[in-house]
């Protein structure tokens, strides 16, 4: 399923490389070719499931394309590999799922501290520890946000299909050039294992370093003759430590933070779906989107009569008798979906914008129900329902539909 | 002032945060004095860890690197792979490079990644007081062994050889022409090259590991426990040995083993 475009927010993308070509990929293995368009020239990766397919294909394609490869002894030499490889001057990334995410946690805080653009894909499964290696989560919400210990910001992106693991790797990589900051690709389980029909292009695309003026750092690449500096303590813009310092370092702490919440409205990226009428709306990211779009075609009883039989959810029901909401049209129901694309920082404008004229929001997520904090947060006027689901299924069309009948008083 | 140092320190940084008699600086001028005899200034990079010897290269006049506990070798590898043309100058201690950094130490000696590390030894966690550290000799008093550590004391030398470096050398700050000499060899050599310096911390370790405080009389202690093999000589009893302990130039790089694998399976790049 393809997520509505018309008159949403769409990536600027100069997409003239090449010409463009469809192809059947899985998730994991979209990511890999995202990065390699995006001019990704290093990865250095750890094999852990269920992210492992994203490092297999790293270890030909990167090859291929005249970049390096290196399979690092733990997670922390991945995360540390990639923040050398960038300031050698290549584009760089690496991949893993919970244990793994959890040991680069403080490579990501020196990548923020020291303004090194890199890309941290995390293929969610369950935990908490060894977790549920081969199901998905989305547990890892704050963690992508607050995994590092101190204050620091970051960009963090939220795909739902195989397409936008494509797209988004991209765009993880200019967001993470243009505000020199580590981008974390939040994916999950279920979109990096599935396989879908998606375009991808030959070649690379041109994304430029970042350009913008430093906010404390020096920003020459290794090798330039510029005598870089780059130091994990807080410092000053030339690499001078200032740790000591209070106010110094409380500016610098305030920089960091605000170069990316000051542009929140430039990262924030939502996407709507029959929101224009919609009183009730879900907002939801990642793969339970999926099922979250699905409670909306079948609340406005948008059918696809070839497509329904073949949906086992759908014969299940049938089957067993169910007077099953897919059999009734809820359409008076108004019901809409806003899709978190850009999960940190947290688009608050555009959350508040996207969901005026409703009041019941439906937050459903593969987790305790973490980021509906956040919406709960924003939308204080509005009576806001956590749907969390924990244990490795993701929610079914029909268990969001249910939700909306009960808090919406239709019960049957 | 010393014209090397002009040319290689940021005046402006000075003075160091080393103590008094501490043996970094010995350190910090070999080094300086290998990249000019070089003449490669341009083309060295330097990477450290966290700890007193790893604020070694924070002066340089130079792309310096100043990352995470015991993480330096990871971020090392990465630059080099991304400018395999570059030499890249590590610099790390006992605690940072034996204790958290451990891991990195084995696998990088084992894939014999083209990197020159000099690894300073003062028997100490020296940044934070005084504590044990992995290559703390038995029965030193520190302040986590106030009875006197009872570990074996980790060889790092042995450990780079044994996982596979090929040029591994050890001296000390007593030996500042030699072991300039060796950082050169280091650099000049393809391969990965580990550098042990035993340094004296005389404020953190002084009496408690090395038995005597005065920063001279340590320097007289290592030339005078310290040895270099000669074919068919006995061992001295008690001494570690100095000098070049394996030089291997046959040995084949990592880099180069990539790219001869690539060439043999027909793997055209770029």
């Amino acid at each position: 399923m393809v997520f509505p475009s018309a008159g949403e927010k769409r990536f600027d993308m100069e997409l003239n490389a090449s010409d463009p070509k469809k192809v059947v990929l899985q998730g994991n293995e979209a990511c890999a070719k995202g990065a390699l368009y995006a001019g990704c020239r290093f990865f250095a990766g750890y094999p852990i499931t269920p992210s492992t397919e994203i490092i297999e294909l790293m270890s030909s394609e990167m090859q291929k394309a005249g970049g390096a490869f290196i399979q690092m002894e733990d997670e922390i030499g991945s995360a540390c590999a990639i923040i050398g490889a960038r300031w050698g001057g290549k584009k760089a990334m690496t991949a893993t799922s919970g244990p793994g995410y959890t040991l680069m946690q403080e490579a990501i805080g020196y990548a923020a501290v020291t303004e090194t653009p890199i890309v941290i894909v995390n293929v969610q499964r369950g935990g908490p520890s060894t977790g549920q290696p081969t199901l998905s989560s989305q547990e890892d919400v704050y963690q992508a946000r607050y995994g590092s210990h101190g204050d620091y910001g970051i960009i963090v992106l939220s795909p739902s299909s195989v397409q936008e693991m494509y797209d988004f790797t991209v765009r993880a990589f200019e967001l993470s050039e243009q505000f020199r900051t580590p981008v974390i690709l939040l994916s999950d389980e279920v979109v990096g294992h599935m396989r879908e029909k998606i375009t991808i292009h030959d070649g690379s695309k041109n994304i430029k370093s970042g350009t913008q003026k430093f906010v404390v750092s020096p920003h020459a690449d290794f090798f330039q003759g510029e005598n870089s500096l780059v130091e994990g303590q807080l410092h000053d813009e030339w690499g001078r430590r200032i740790g000591h310092v209070a106010e110094q370092s409380g500016r610098f702490i305030q920089n960091i933070n605000k170069k990316i919440q000051d542009n929140a409205d430039r990262i924030a990226d939502i996407r709507t779906y029959c929101m224009e009428d919609a009183d009730i709306a879900i907002v939801a990211y990642g793969s339970v989107a999926r099922p979250a779009a699905n409670a909306v075609k079948l609340a406005r009883g948008i059918r696809d009569e070839r497509i329904l039989p073949k949906l086992k959810v759908f014969r299940d029901l049938v089957k067993r008798g169910v007077p099953a909401t897919m059999h009734t049209d809820y359409s008076h129901l108004k019901v809409g979906l806003v899709k978190i694309n850009s999960l940190w920082p947290f688009p608050e404008e555009e959350l508040k914008r996207s969901t005026q004229n409703t009041e019941l929001i439906i937050v459903p997520e593969m987790n305790v129900g973490k980021y509906c904090r956040e919406v709960e947060r924003v939308l204080k006027d509005k009576k806001v329902i956590s749907m969390p689901k924990s244990g490795g299924d993701i929610h079914t069309p029909h268990e969001i539909l249910d939700e909306i009948l009960k808090e919406a008083g239709v019960n049957e | 002032m010393n014209k090397l140092y002009k040319k290689y320190i940021k005046t402006e940084l000075l003075p160091t945060l080393f103590c008094p008699g501490c043996g970094n600086g010995i350190i910090q001028y070999a080094a300086i004095d290998a990249i000019d005899s070089l003449g490669i200034k341009d083309q060295v990079a330097c990477v450290s860890g966290i700890g007193c010897s790893s604020w070694i290269p924070c002066y340089y006049k130079m792309d310096v690197m100043h990352t995470m506990h015991g993480r330096a070798l990871a971020f090392a590898q990465g630059l080099k792979l991304a400018q395999p043309d570059k030499k890249i100058l590590v610099f790390t201690g006992d605690g940072d490079c034996l204790a958290i950094g451990g891991n990195h130490l084995l696998h990088a000696s084992a894939r014999n990644i083209d990197l020159t590390v000099v690894m300073a030894n003062n028997y100490i966690y020296g940044m934070t007081g005084g504590q044990k550290s992995p290559s703390t000799p038995k029965g030193s008093i520190t302040k986590t062994t106030p009875f006197g550590s009872i570990d074996e004391p980790i060889d790092g030398c042995r450990l780079a050889m044994t996982m596979g470096a090929s040029y591994v050398a050890r001296w000390t700050t007593a030996h500042p022409v030699q072991l300039a000499k060796a950082i050169r060899e280091g650099m000049e050599h393809r391969g990965f090259s580990f550098i042990e310096v035993l340094c004296q911390c005389p404020v953190q370790a002084g009496k408690g590991v090395y038995g005597e405080k005065e920063p001279a009389n340590i320097l007289k202690y290592y030339k005078e426990h310290t040895y270099q093999y000669r074919e068919g000589m006995e061992i001295p009893e008690g001494k570690v040995r100095i000098g070049t302990l394996k030089h291997d130039p046959a040995a084949e790089e990592y880099i180069q083993k990539v790219e001869k694998k690539l060439i043999s399976q027909g793997i055209k790049r770029g």
